[in-house]
């Protein structure tokens, strides 16, 4: 029997230097004429990333590129160090997938199927059937796990999707679309278990979604897509801050004016309501990149000298949190 | 902290290589089967001709009134050809799902994000298919020859009729290889099961009778051997030494035969993968 240590090693790289999980250069995947991923380069660092884009942004695309599944036009793609044109076995092997649609083996007990997915990915049956009872109590399926798959309800499919991915102890999962179909505590509790796969169990995940809180509650790193190409990249909290500071603010008086001298002055704003609107200030624009100058502060003085030379009464501003809607909606162009 | 930590562990353990795949995927479809009663009873039933085979082969080597019993190349194939009833009903049964269930329950995505290929799978599944054939068409031949050995108490008779092994084995892997093949096939092209079993029964039934119609009509047996169990049963024929000199349709049964091996193996190759593609 053909048989290898468990690969649970990182690959060695340069003192200092940390490893990207998934690394991409100049990747194009193209169906026919459809160009689903357009010279993309990016690293997804160690941790959870969260993998955002509206629908044909090229996620799924991407994934299935990871996985081996479909082979790039052009560009090159490393998984945990492995080139995965080279060596797409040794790279699944690493790997844990969850299926955005509905995925089992039929006429199976879920804890057969576990184990039998544990087999597929290398495990010996003994370990595979072990492994599958630990995983399925792990996610919360422990006395349904003689019950047939087929007669699950979803949100216990989706949970067994998590199992059957995990249950090879990959090294990095993929996640698309986990909260699919779940009821508000399901989903809660499938959002702990990522959350405690990625930041107390180690494992590094790629959580593909169309529901920015999901990825703002587990994920501390984000890569945006657009039409085939990477819009914005990075840790979630920097990209935050580049927004610069974000008001709510009621005005009474010529808002349309009150607007346009806001964004004659390169500020974001756009209206909630008829006389509320939200405006983002960089802090180029108030001044507040001065280390001296306390960043808030100037910008709701700063708001304030432009209303009153446009004749407007501010009647209430708060500063508030910027979110990762506001990212998403900058960079996409509120396409959803 | 708790008595036994219910959370998840990291794996310690050894694991397997890639390669072996498509043994777990034999290995699993076969137990789900062999654990069905009505399955079981029909793989019994299966052996009901190999029985009566046996009382045969014990009178005729018992008593010389029945020596007219005595077995030869024609016995062994009358067997095979029997047993493709019983072929023909595990095809449909076992085969029919293979693959369309998978279709139907996504499960192509799961079995393809592990380290297996797409040749792994296909040959898993066809493996099943093989394996269950197999203990209806070629195994009961083969143990009626040891039967028979054993009741005459010497190999006399395989020493005489030297290429009857050979003939049940390949006979029986070119039936049990185009079934399975063809099978796959099809259940391939639908993720309903039920669907593919009555495809796979309606081209066989309907091709044989279309020949033989054509055949009468036009007053040219060659198109008798221009159905699938047409085309099978006369290379079978010429395989157990049984065609007559001069009797047609060998080459145009055998390009059919490798027709439909190489379209099955180009609809596998087609539908099976990991990504439906949308252009």
């Amino acid at each position: 029997m053909n048989t290898e240590a468990p690969p649970h090693q990182t690959p060695t790289v340069p003192p200092g230097a940390v490893a990207p999980v998934v690394a991409c250069e100049g990747v194009s995947v193209s169906y026919g004429s459809h160009c689903a991923l357009n010279n993309v380069s990016l690293a997804f660092p160690a941790g959870a990333v969260g993998l955002l884009g509206p629908n044909g942004a090229g996620k799924s695309s991407l994934i299935k590129a990871v996985l081996g599944l479909v082979t790039p036009a052009a560009g090159r793609m490393t998984v945990l160090g492995r080139d995965v044109a080279a060596d797409p076995m040794g790279v699944r092997a690493r790997i844990g997938y969850m299926p955005e649609h509905d995925a089992h083996i039929p006429g199976m007990t879920a804890v057969r199927f576990v184990a039998y997915c544990g087999e597929l990915a290398g495990l010996p049956r003994t370990s595979a059937m072990q492994r599958a009872h630990e995983v399925l109590f792990y996610v919360g399926l422990g006395e349904a796990r003689y019950r047939s798959v087929d007669t699950y309800s979803t949100g216990m499919k989706q949970r067994i999707k998590l199992a059957q991915a995990l249950v090879h102890d990959p090294d990095l999962l993929l996640l698309d679309e986990p909260t699919n179909g779940l009821d508000p505590r399901g989903r809660d509790d499938m959002l702990g278990l990522i959350a405690d796969l990625a930041h107390r169990k180690g494992v590094n995940l790629v959580l593909s979604s169309h529901l920015l809180p999901d990825v703002e509650a587990t994920c501390r790193h984000v890569v945006v897509m657009h039409q085939g190409a990477v819009a914005a990249a990075g840790p979630m909290a920097t990209l935050l801050d580049q927004q610069g500071h974000l008001y709510e603010l009621r005005i009474k008086g010529d808002g349309a004016a009150f607007a346009a001298a806001l964004r004659a002055a390169g500020v974001e704003c756009h209206d909630t309501e008829e006389t509320t609107w939200r405006v983002t200030v960089p802090r180029s624009v108030a001044g507040a990149d001065d280390a001296s100058a306390d960043g808030p502060d100037a910008g709701v003085q700063w708001l304030c000298a432009v209303a009153v030379r446009e004749g407007v009464q501010v009647r209430h501003v708060r500063a508030s949190m910027h979110s990762l809607e506001d990212v998403f909606a900058r960079v996409v162009g509120g396409e959803r | 902290m708790p008595i036994h930590d219910q959370g998840y562990q990291r794996y310690g353990g050894l694991r397997v290589g890639p390669g072996r795949a498509w043994q777990v995927i034999t290995r699993a479809g076969i137990e789900s089967f062999v654990a069905r009663r009505a399955f079981l009873g029909l793989l019994l039933l299966s052996w009901t001709p190999f029985l009566a085979g046996a009382v045969q082969v014990y009178l005729s080597s018992s008593f010389e009134q029945a020596a007219f019993l005595a077995p030869n190349n024609k016995t062994y194939w009358d067997f095979l050809e029997r047993q493709g009833s019983f072929a023909f009903l595990i095809t449909v049964w076992v085969g029919a799902g293979l693959i369309a269930d998978d279709r139907r329950a996504n499960a192509l995505s799961l079995y393809l994000s592990k380290p297996l290929t797409v040749t792994d799978y296909v040959v898993g599944k066809l493996a099943i298919l093989l394996l269950l054939l197999a203990a209806v068409i070629w195994a009961p031949a083969m143990a009626l020859l040891i039967v028979q050995s054993a009741f005459a108490g010497s190999l006399e008779f395989v020493r005489t009729h030297v290429s009857l092994v050979p003939a049940i084995t390949v006979y029986s892997l070119l039936a049990m290889g185009l079934s399975s093949l063809t099978m796959l096939a099809l259940s391939s092209l639908s993720s309903s099961s039920r669907f593919v079993g009555t495809m796979y029964a309606g081209v066989i039934f309907f091709s044989q009778a279309i020949t033989r119609v054509l055949a009468s009509a036009t007053g040219m047996p060659v198109w008798n051997h221009l159905s699938p169990l047409g085309a099978l049963d006369r290379v079978g024929q010429s395989i157990f030494g049984l065609d007559g000199a001069g009797q047609p349709g060998l080459w145009p049964a055998m390009a059919l035969l490798l027709a439909l091996v190489v379209s099955s193996a180009a609809v596998l190759r087609w539908r099976v993968r990991g990504i439906e593609v949308v252009a």
